[in-house]
């Protein structure tokens, strides 16, 4: 079977250069998802979303039919769509906002209903301006259509949306502080337990957190069933899955893939797809899911695209973003940046995030420009393993949130994978690849 | 007397009607000061506050969290240059140290006629496009540094000013609607569905338990 055989669940739409407006959408299926679930009963709607074992598309993969069937049972409940997309050399929430807005709406409709919460947010990542205004005007027409409102569709059914704009903070990814972002405060993610928010949530009520892509997934869902997405993929991976690729390949962009069935090296090689290494290079290393993942080299680019396939292999799918290196790439300089961004980011209520993360940056600077010590290496992981205690993976954790654990993936990559480069860092006193 | 104008506080007073409880219009009702005066003044700091039933402060607090909302002047153009991962890798601290050589300030800082500020940015999601580029947060495609200088030259002549406005104007569609179904009969519909949902399992379990 050719890699790209299998169904479009999610970007089926984005040929057409109007992808984004209600007539594409209505002459392409739009809103028949949520008219059928309309009929259906709620739990029989989460039913199905359970039989897709739907994997939540943000990152942490968590099973959206049970983070649903976690919500408490409440007078007052939300659903709230993170479209906080931050997650370095991840880009495929916003392709899929621009691009397809009303699918991404007529999946917070329908999870709605299934969950039947009092109201919807949608938190849009506020560098986003065009998302927005795609967005509010998706929205717009989707209230004209009777489609959002009272009443849905004379079903009897009323659920009013709003599209929240961020302001810039990486942190607000992590639902918890999403949350607090979106009740007017400072991006500070919640101290767990509770570890969910469907117990305590938005203005401490019970709310469901779901990804833009997870979203996007369930129209398709309910016009074809849990069944058929649970047969596309394999093991705990099912569906298809968007695939943010980046670096340095001939084409750099978002690939829609069937789940397990494809590897790193179809995605990376394949002239469908990624169409190989830039120039005469060669792979040297590529991050799998997003820069909180710890690196792989060229010997495990056969690895298929999986969740727990990539887990088993010591790092993570997570966002979905693959970032290739090759040959030419100098490995200090891209742990330093990564190390740099989560530095800036840290939203400072943990000592060992908010201190170790500005030590490590300072450290990686020196060794990249030509002031390191040989000892800064064991200096280094020593202060990841303050961070993460054993720096492994999955990481330990001494912070509130993920985001700390985070920070020593790509040193301590570097470091195990290229020592020597490291080394010559500090023996030539600067970086041999200026 | 109202600081923001009378346009802006109708739609600040819509904005936070939205919302269960008001103080989630904050960020949102702060990038409408910001459509206003191009950043977050003293005077639409202590509006927001008065708009959202909390204090001056903790606005501040708010908005000084966050990239994209500034307790400082900013210039007409915020000019942001991405330098993570994946466009360090298409060459953009090159094109950040032109853009600082070109616009003669450093990233952060603000050219003297107040025209253009310098921001080095974190990954801005368009990462098959690399450098990447985005002027008040509008995406202009990959750069290299002489498109990044003919860019520069079209927004100082104004040329470009119908795809970017000036600073602090994020979203230039307005909801057209206000809140449509109302909260006491969403609260009502939820109810009885609920008992609905608890007759058919209570149906379901006692099918069940006669097997």
């Amino acid at each position: 079977m050719a890699l790209t055989d299998a169904p479009k669940i999610v970007t089926a739409r984005l040929g057409y250069e109007d992808s984004f407006t209600l007539e594409r959408y209505l002459a392409t299926g739009g809103y028949t998802g949520l008219r059928k679930a309309l009929t259906m009963t709620p739990e029989a709607v989460a039913a199905e979303v359970d039989a897709a074992s739907l994997l939540g598309r943000g990152g942490a993969g968590f099973p959206a039919g049970r983070k649903w069937s976690m919500l408490r049972k409440n007078p007052l409940t939300y659903l709230v769509i993170n479209g906080d997309e931050s997650e370095p050399a991840t880009f495929k929430d916003h392709m899929l906002i621009e691009g397809d807005p009303h699918q991404i709406l007529e999946g917070v409709l329908i999870s709605a209903y299934a969950l039947q919460v009092s109201q919807a947010f949608i938190y849009l990542r506020g560098e986003f301006a065009l998302g927005l205004e795609r967005l509010q005007t998706a929205l717009n027409e989707a209230y004209a259509h009777g489609a959002v409102g009272s009443n849905i569709f004379d079903s009897g059914f009323s659920l009013d949306i709003v599209v929240h704009p961020g302001a810039g903070a990486y942190i607000c990814g992590e639902e918890t502080a999403l949350l607090e972002s979106l009740e007017g405060k400072r991006g500070f993610p919640r101290i767990k337990p509770p570890f969910f928010p469907a117990a305590i949530g938005l203005y401490g009520e019970p709310t469901v957190v779901n990804n833009v892509e997870t979203m996007a997934n369930i129209p398709w869902i309910v016009n074809n069933g849990g069944a058929a997405f649970a047969a596309l993929g394999a093991g705990r991976s099912t569906g298809t899955r968007l695939f943010a690729l980046a670096g340095h390949v001939r084409n750099p962009g978002n690939y829609e893939l069937e789940m397990v069935k494809t590897t790193f090296r179809d995605l990376i090689y394949a002239p469908v797809l990624g169409g190989g290494i830039r120039g005469s290079n060669t792979l040297k290393a590529f991050i799998p899911g997003g820069v909180s993942a710890p690196w792989f080299g060229p010997d495990q680019v056969d690895l298929p695209l999986g969740q727990d396939e990539v887990g088993n292999a010591g790092s993570m799918l997570g966002s979905g973003s693959v970032v290739v290196m090759d040959s030419a790439t100098c490995m200090v300089r891209a742990a330093w940046r990564i190390t740099k961004f989560f530095s800036r980011e840290s939203c400072g209520q943990c000592t060992p995030c908010r201190e170790g993360s500005g030590w490590l940056e300072r450290i990686m600077y020196r060794i990249e420009n030509g002031d390191g010590r040989e000892e800064d290496l064991d200096l280094l992981m020593d202060l990841c393993d303050n961070i993460s205690p054993g720096v492994v993976w999955p990481p330990q954790q001494t912070t509130i949130c993920v985001l700390g654990p985070s920070i020593p993936s790509s040193i301590a990559s570097g470091i195990r994978m290229f020592r020597d480069e490291f080394l010559v860092h500090v023996k030539e006193g600067g970086c041999p690849f200026d | 007397m109202s600081h923001l104008r009378s346009d802006l506080r109708t739609r600040a007073e819509e904005l936070v009607a939205l919302y269960p409880e008001k103080r989630s219009a904050l960020i949102p009702l702060c990038h409408l000061a910001q459509e206003q005066d191009g950043w977050l003044t003293p005077e639409a700091t202590s509006e927001i506050a008065e708009l959202c039933g909390v204090t001056a402060a903790e606005v501040q607090g708010t908005a000084t969290f966050y990239d994209m909302l500034h307790t400082e002047p900013v210039g007409t153009y915020a000019v942001a240059v991405c330098t993570n991962i994946a466009c360090l890798l298409g060459g953009a601290l090159e094109l950040l140290e032109h853009a600082e050589a070109t616009l003669g300030i450093r990233a952060g800082g603000t050219t003297p006629d107040g025209v253009f500020t310098l921001h080095e940015a974190e990954c801005l999601a368009d990462c098959d496009k690399t450098p990447c580029v985005q002027v008040n947060h509008r995406y202009v495609g990959a750069q290299t540094p002489a498109s990044f200088d003919a860019l520069v030259d079209d927004l100082r002549a104004g040329r470009l000013s119908e795809t970017i406005p000036n600073h602090g104007t994020l979203v230039r569609v307005r909801r057209t609607v206000g809140l449509l179904a109302d909260r006491d009969a969403v609260k009502a519909e939820r109810a009885a569905v609920s008992q609905e949902q608890a007759a058919r399992a209570a149906t379901a379990a006692a099918a069940d338990g006669g097997k």
